[in-house]
């Protein structure tokens, strides 16, 4: 899609990022001194370092042009997610767990998500069962974000996709080996630095060329008969309104969408991602958590917040900018704004013009193209119009933000969310690949055989595994609804297998390891039945429903069932459970909670 | 509010900037505090 737009200048600049990188990762193997510096960052991280490798590891993209073609697609209603991008993931993390996990990590000197659960509850086998999710599905997310990363990449310099895959995996894998924890933060905090620059500036563009703020929104309002009839039938009502609530209808289908997926699915998900929380044990106090609550929140709502509006005002951008579209008019939708359906058509080698099958687009008609001679000797009566994003980005929501670039961006801006895409990649990549490395190495490895002492090498060859076992998920799962799909399929699991055993670790001494153990099970189980028997989307990639009852969800005859997310369901067992067996087991020993605690 | 009629989006937009702001003068207040 870019390839035309990139030179000499663009690939300059790229490898001089690319170096800028690597050699952050030889700094961070330079000051690298122990396990404890390879696996936590020495618990020395500067707050801004910390902030913002926290918001780059958060913010991939997925977030940027996954959910930002997702909000073209349904509008500002996907705003939602970045109210609890912000209020959950920044402020109840950096407020009320963040202190406490850094406090209890310290206490119990772990290094790794599973190794705080395990030494809280004093249970070897909850760090190997949650090492072994965390292997297990990690490189499934990380597969979304390479997709997305390795098609732009591929798309911008004209290779192709297997070969954009190979080069940005071993790129990441060198300096995420050889620099450790404090190689991928290092590199995160300026990647995150190039996000913030290229997605404000982003902002800034996008409301100048639609006349300013009010104007940019009334545009987009207006545009609301031009909703195509399918998600209409789901309950869309235009790009700055609420989907149709309610229960027990299709039509109430997209918002069980927006909000039990997209906005709570990811939102409360956050809370619990293994390679977030070990963030909050690389500070040395409580004071850097504070001041990193700061620029963790200007961060995420410039970087989620922008990629959603800019989406959905995508919009009113092409309805006004867009290339013209040629047709007739099928249904006319709002006469006094000029809104109309066309059939598309174009001429032939004669000069007939003549339907492009199946091919109609919700248009703002904006001029006549006169009487043309149509088939059968008949003259029609040609209309121009532009149409609404989803159309220009060829009916896929992943190119959506692509194509909003390439259309209405300057040159020089290109090259800036080129970089700006390969930073929301890379830092999200680095990230769970040195999460998935240390699950293997520290936590399945070092468990299961009993042989301590070289956590930094065998996590070295667990991050090779982990991005070898990535990228063979990234050959065959290819579809363009993987992205966003992948994200809030991990984020989910997460949250209903880790939540409840966490925030009981960190707040309910009462909590025991039965308890903790049974409710990381329970919501394991519940959520992948659920994604296997009743989301219907999940459900017929997986296939295993229709194979046994010939349907592709046991919830399918159901309006809305199908659309609920697992967390909905899996997260309040797993809590019910987590109290229950808590309560009914003995507790922990008043000497290990002391431990814990104080 | 600023060419938005409906309720819903413009209580998100609202409560994104409340809860930026909520983390802006949480760590500005705070940013000295909590050295241990």
């Amino acid at each position: 899609m870019l390839a035309q737009s990139v030179g000499l200048l663009d690939i300059i600049v790229v490898l001089a990022y690319l170096l800028l990188v690597m050699y952050l990762g030889v700094v961070g193997y330079l000051r690298t001194k122990s396990a404890t510096d390879y696996l936590i960052a020495g618990r020395q991280t500067h707050p801004f370092v910390m902030a913002m490798s926290y918001g780059a590891t958060f913010i991939s993209t997925s977030a940027i042009v996954g959910f930002g073609g997702v909000a073209g697609l349904f509008g500002m209603s996907v705003l939602w997610l970045t109210v609890s991008n912000i209020f959950v993931g920044i402020f109840i993390a950096f407020v009320f767990l963040a202190p406490r996990a850094r406090r209890m990590g310290h206490h119990l000197d772990a290094h790794t998500f599973p190794e705080l659960l395990a030494r809280r509850y004093e249970s070897r086998f909850i760090q190997i069962f949650a090492g072994a999710i965390i292997f297990l599905f990690i490189p499934l997310y990380a597969a979304a974000v390479l997709i997305g990363g390795s098609v732009f990449v591929a798309a911008s310099f004209g290779i192709s996709y297997e070969t954009a895959l190979l080069v940005f995996s071993v790129i990441i894998a060198a300096y995420v080996v050889v620099g450790g924890l404090k190689g991928v933060m290092y590199s995160d905090a300026l990647q995150g630095s190039i996000m913030f620059v290229g997605m404000f500036a982003l902002l800034i563009f996008c409301y100048v060329k639609l006349g300013g703020i009010t104007e940019a929104h009334e545009k987009l309002t207006a545009l609301a008969p031009l909703v195509p009839g399918k998600l209409q039938a789901i309950g869309h009502r235009g790009w700055t309104a609420m989907p149709a609530f309610g229960w027990g209808d299709v039509k109430y289908n997209l918002w069980w969408m927006v909000i039990s997926t997209i906005t709570l699915g990811v939102g409360i998900g956050v809370l619990a991602q293994p390679q977030l929380v070990v963030r909050f044990m690389t500070v040395r106090s409580k004071r850097e958590l504070n001041r990193a609550t700061l620029i963790g929140g200007v961060f995420i709502i410039v970087m989620t917040g922008v990629a959603f509006t800019v989406g959905a005002l995508s919009n009113a951008y092409f309805a006004d900018h867009g290339a013209e579209l040629s047709g007739r008019v099928v249904k006319t939708l709002d006469e006094n704004k000029g809104l109309a359906v066309l059939q598309i058509m174009k001429p032939d080698e004669q000069g007939v013009w003549r339907d492009v099958p199946e091919k109609t687009a919700p248009v703002k008609l904006s001029g006549n193209g006169g009487s043309q001679p149509g088939a059968d000797g008949q003259t029609v009566a040609i209309q121009k119009g532009r149409s609404i994003s989803i159309v220009y980005a060829g009916g896929s929501a992943d190119e959506v933000i692509p194509a909003y670039i390439t259309s209405a961006m300057p040159k020089w801006f290109g090259l800036l969310f080129l970089l700006t895409l390969l930073s929301a990649a890379m830092s999200t990549l680095s990230s769970q690949f040195h999460t998935v490395g240390t699950s293997i190495g520290r936590d399945v490895y070092e468990q299961v055989t009993g042989q301590h002492g070289s956590s930094a090498n065998i996590t070295r060859v667990g991050i090779i595994i982990g991005i070898v076992y990535a990228v063979v998920i990234s050959f065959y799962a290819r579809q363009s609804t993987f992205i966003a799909r992948a994200t809030a399929v991990f984020f989910g699991l997460c949250a209903s297998a880790f939540l409840p055993a966490f925030l009981g670790g960190l707040y309910w001494k009462r909590m025991t390891r039965a308890g903790a153990i049974w409710s990381m099970f329970v919501g394991f189980l519940v959520t992948t039945l659920w994604l296997v028997f009743i989301k219907d989307k999940e459900a017929s990639t997986i296939g295993l429903c229709s194979k046994l009852f010939g349907k592709t969800s046991l919830l399918l005859d159901k309006p809305n069932w199908s659309e609920v997310d697992p967390l909905i369901i899996a997260l309040p067992i797993s809590i019910l459970v987590a109290v229950i067996v808590s309560l009914i087991t003995p507790p922990p020993s008043r000497e290990h909670i002391k431990k814990c605690f104080e | 509010m600023l060419g938005i009629e409906d309720k819903g989006v413009v209580a998100a937009y609202l409560l994104c900037i409340f809860s930026a702001g909520l983390c802006v003068i949480y760590g500005l207040l705070n940013w000295n505090r909590g050295d241990e």
